[in-house]
C-alpha cells in the first residue's frame, strides 16, 4: 500500500525526521490562511497523488503570491494528474500540499528497503539525490553506499557512519544524519514498511538536513497490526476494478489487451497471460480467482471482467485441484447465465473429473468453447479476438 | 529416494482441526502420509480424522517423535506457531499460510537458520514425493512416482509441470512449493542442491516468477554446482511494471525482476527455457528421453 508524500511527512515528524512546515489543504480558500502561518516568502505547492514525476506534469509549482496559488489549487483539486508514472487518465488529486521553501545546497539521495536475496533490511544513500536512483544504481553503482540493519541487533552506529561518510557530510551533518538513520530505521521496523524513500534528502542554506520528499510503501500483509497506517488508504487513488474485485477476494489487474483471463492461481494466471501473448493476442487483464473455485467467485469474476468494454472474448483456465472440475463446470455454467454473458467464451479445465466437465460445458454450447490444450485454447482465444 | 520428506517422515499439523488443515490432512492421510497428529491450543484429548489432537508442538513431539509439521494457522498468530515448532525442535516446517507480514519472515528464517531448521514457504502449495508422502494443498492424481524434481514459486504452475510430466511417463521424485513471498524459507538453490544430491532425481523442472532476482542467483549456482538437466519456465513475461500480479513477491519494481532478465540468466547458465507454460513436458523429454 502507497502513502501520499503529506502522510510520510506526518510520519516522519512523529518519528523526529526534519522536514520543513507544511500544511495540507484541499480547497483554494485555505490558501490565505496556511500561507500566512508558514515562515517563509515563498511556499511550495504539491498536488498529493501516488505517483512520481508530479514536477514535469506541472504538480508541483513554488508561489509568492497568494492569488496565483489559489488559481493552481483551484486548477488541481477534484481533477487527475497525469504523470509519466500514472495512467492516460492520471491520478485524482484531493489534496494539496503547501510548505516552506527551502535553499537548496545540495540534494542527496536516502532510502530504505528489504533487500529480497539478503532477507534483510537495506538502508542506501547517495550524493546523487533528486534524480532517478535506479538511473544512478544502473549507469554508476559505485555512487550508492549500502548498509545491512540486522533486525536482531538494530540499526548499528558504524553504519550510520559509514552512510554519512558516503554524503561526504560535515561533522555537524554527520551528527544530524545519524539522529535521521536510527530514527528511519525505527520508523520503517515499527510502522511494517516495505520501502521509504527520501529523495531528495537536502542540505539547507543553513548548512542542515531536511527531507524534501517522502515515499513510503507498506507491507499490505501487516495491516492487521497497523490500524493508523490502514486509516491512511486513499482508495480514490486505486484503480476501481482492482478495488472491487479485492472486495470478493479476488486478485485483478486492468491491462491494455482484448481478451479477458479468469484464471486459479496467481502463477497460472501469469502463465495464461503469457500463452496470450506468445499466439498473438493481447490480455486484457490479470485475475485469479483463488482456490475455491465456486459459482460466486466466478460470477463476481465475470462482473469485474466485463466492466472493461474492451474485453471481446473470455479465456478460463481452471487447473482442478481439490476442487473437482464439474462442479467447476456447472458453476460457470451457472455464472454465465446470470451475469447475462454475450461474448465467447473459452473454457479449459483440467484435473479432476474434467471430462465430466467438458460434457457439462458442451451441453451449454451457446458462446461457450470447450477445450483441454492450454495452447490450443488460448489460440482459440486469440482468433476471436481478432 | 526423494528430497524433504519421505514414507519415514514423521508430521504432525498445526491448526489441525480448522477447515482447510481438515480437507488436505485427510487427503494426505488418504495418500498413506504418516501423518500422527496436529496441533489446536485448548483441544488437547480430542480426537480429528482419528489422530490425537494437542495443545502444542512440544507435546506432540513427546507422544508422538514428529519431525515434521505443516501449518496451516491463520497469518495474524502464524508468527507465533512456527516459532512454537522452531522451539520444540520440529526439523523442517511447511508453512501454507499466506500473508504473513515480511518482516516476520526475516526474523523467522534468522532463528530458523541458527537452529539448523529448514522452512518451506509460507504461501505454498507444501511439498510431495510422490507414492511416499504428501503433505500439501496440491491434488494427489495428478502425481506419479518418478525422476523428475519439480522446484516452483506457484502452486497451479506446480500442477502443470507435475501434470505434464505425469503425461510423459516420466513422473516425480518430489515437488517443492517454495512459494510466493517476498522472502521465503527455503531459496531454489536451496531445493536444487538437493535433487543434485538425490538419486532418484534425474532432471528438474524449476518455475520461476516475476519479481526480485532468486532465479538469477539460482542461475549463478547452476553454472558451478548442477550436474542435472534442467528446464525452466517463468512466467509474468506480460505482467506491466509496478503492479503486484497477486503473489506478494511477484512485482516488477525500479525495472527489476523481469521475466527476460531471469529467462536470460538461466540461459547463460546452460538451462533449457520453455516461453510456454504448455511445453514443460515436451522439453524434459527432449532433455531426458522417455
Amino acid at each position: 500500500m502507497n502513502l501520499h508524500e503529506y502522510q510520510a511527512k506526518t510520519l516522519f515528524k512523529e518519528f523526529g525526521l526534519p522536514t520543513t512546515n507544511f500544511f495540507v489543504i484541499n480547497s483554494s480558500e485555505q490558501v490565505k490562511q496556511v500561507t500566512h502561518k508558514l515562515k517563509t516568502k515563498k511556499w511550495v505547492f504539491k498536488a498529493q497523488v501516488h505517483a512520481g514525476g508530479r514536477g514535469k506534469a506541472g504538480g508541483v509549482k513554488l508561489f509568492s503570491n497568494i492569488e496565483e496559488a489559489e488559481k493552481f489549487t483551484d486548477k488541481w483539486i477534484g481533477n487527475h494528474l497525469v504523470t509519466y508514472q500514472t495512467d492516460e487518465k492520471g491520478q485524482l488529486v484531493s489534496s494539496i500540499l503547501v510548505e516552506e521553501c527551502t535553499d537548496i545546497l545540495n540534494e542527496l539521495y536516502l532510502g530504505v528497503v528489504i533487500d529480497r536475496s539478503s532477507q534483510s533490511i537495506v538502508v542506501m544513500t547517495s550524493q546523487e539525490g533528486g534524480v532517478d536512483i535506479e538511473t544512478v544504481a544502473e549507469n554508476s553503482p559505485e555512487k550508492i553506499f549500502k548498509a545491512s540493519v540486522s533486525l536482531e541487533l538494530g540499526p548499528q552506529e558504524k553504519d550510520a557512519l559509514f552512510l554519512a561518510k558516503g554524503l561526504n557530510l560535515s561533522e555537524d551533518q554527520t551528527i544530524q544524519f545519524k539522529k535521521i538513520f536510527f530514527n528511519l530505521c525505527k520508523l520503517f521496523i515499527e510502522k511494517d514498511l516495505s520501502l521509504i524513500e527520501i529523495n531528495p534528502l537536502v542540505i539547507d542554506s543553513d548548512q542542515n538536513l531536511k527531507c524534501l520528499d517522502g515515499k513510503i510503501n507498506v507491507d499490505v500483509n501487516a495491516l492487521y497490526r497497523q490500524k493508523n497506517i490502514l486509516e491512511m488508504r486513499d482508495i480514490s487513488q486505486e484503480e476501481v476494478s482492482e478495488l472491487k474485485a479485492s472486495e470478493w477476494g479476488l486478485n485483478y489487474v486492468a491491462l491494455n489487451g482484448n481478451i479477458g483471463c479468469m484464471v486459479n492461481g496467481a502463477g497460472l494466471a501469469m502463465g495464461t497471460m503469457d500463452i496470450i501473448k506468445l499466439s498473438g493476442g493481447s490480455p486484457a487483464n490479470f485475475l485469479d480467482v483463488g482456490g475455491s473455485v465456486n459459482k460466486k467467485s466466478v460470477t463476481e469474476a465475470f462482473k469485474i471482467i466485463l466492466l472493461d468494454k474492451n474485453v471481446r472474448v473470455i479465456l478460463i483456465n481452471i487447473f482442478g485441484g481439490i476442487v473437482r472440475c464439474d462442479v467447476v463446470a456447472e458453476g460457470i455454467v451457472a455464472a454465465i447465465e446470470e451475469v447475462g454473458v454475450n461474448i465467447p467464451v473459452v473454457i479449459r479445465l483440467k484435473g479432476n473429473n474434467s471430462v465430466k466437465a467438458m460434457e457439462i460445458l458442451s451441453q451449454n454450447s451457446q458462446n461457450i468453447i470447450s477445450e483441454t490444450d492450454l495452447s490450443l485454447a488460448a489460440q482459440k482465444a486469440v482468433e476471436l479476438s481478432k | 529416494m526423494s528430497i524433504l520428506i519421505n514414507s519415514s517422515t514423521i508430521a504432525i499439523c498445526q491448526g489441525f482441526t480448522g477447515s482447510q488443515a481438515t480437507l488436505h490432512c485427510e487427503q494426505a492421510l488418504l495418500y498413506g502420509t504418516n501423518l500422527v497428529g496436529g496441533v489446536t491450543p485448548g483441544k488437547s484429548g480430542q480426537t480429528h480424522l482419528g489422530k490425537p489432537v494437542f495443545n502444542s508442538v512440544e507435546e506432540a513431539i513427546k507422544a508422538t517423535n514428529a519431525n515434521t509439521s505443516i501449518i496451516f494457522v491463520p497469518a495474524k498468530f502464524c508468527k507465533e506457531s512456527i516459532n512454537e515448532a522452531l522451539d520444540a525442535g520440529i526439523e523442517l516446517i511447511i508453512v501454507i499460510t499466506e500473508g504473513i507480514p515480511t518482516l516476520d519472515m526475516i526474523s523467522l528464517k534468522i532463528k530458523a537458520n541458527e537452529l539448523g531448521t529448514r522452512i518451506i514457504g509460507p504461501n505454498c502449495p507444501g511439498l510431495i514425493s510422490p507414492g511416499e508422502c504428501k503433505l500439501g494443498i496440491m491434488p494427489a492424481d495428478i502425481h506419479l512416482p518418478g525422476k523428475i524434481g519439480i522446484v516452483s514459486r506457484s502452486g497451479t504452475l506446480t500442477y502443470e509441470a507435475v501434470d505434464q510430466t505425469t503425461l510423459i511417463g516420466l513422473g516425480q521424485s518430489s515437488c517443492v512449493g517454495i512459494g510466493g513471498d517476498p522472502v521465503p524459507g527455503t531459496s531454489f538453490i536451496d531445493v536444487l542442491k538437493l535433487f543434485e544430491a538425490d538419486s532418484q532425481t534425474e532432471a528438474i523442472v524449476m518455475v520461476g516468477e516475476i519479481g526480485g532476482t532468486a532465479e538469477e542467483e539460482a542461475a549463478e549456482y547452476i553454472k558451478d554446482n548442477i550436474t542435472k538437466p534442467i528446464v525452466a519456465y517463468i512466467a509474468g513475461v506480460s505482467a506491466p511494471p509496478g503492479k503486484r500480479m497477486g503473489h506478494a513477491g511477484a512485482i516488477i519494481s525500479g525495472g527489476k525482476g523481469t521475466a527476460e532478465e531471469k529467462f536470460l540468466a538461466l540461459e547463460n547458465a546452460g538451462v533449457k527455457t520453455v516461453k510456454s507454460l504448455a511445453n514443460i513436458g515436451t522439453a524434459v523429454l527432449d532433455l531426458v528421453g522417455p
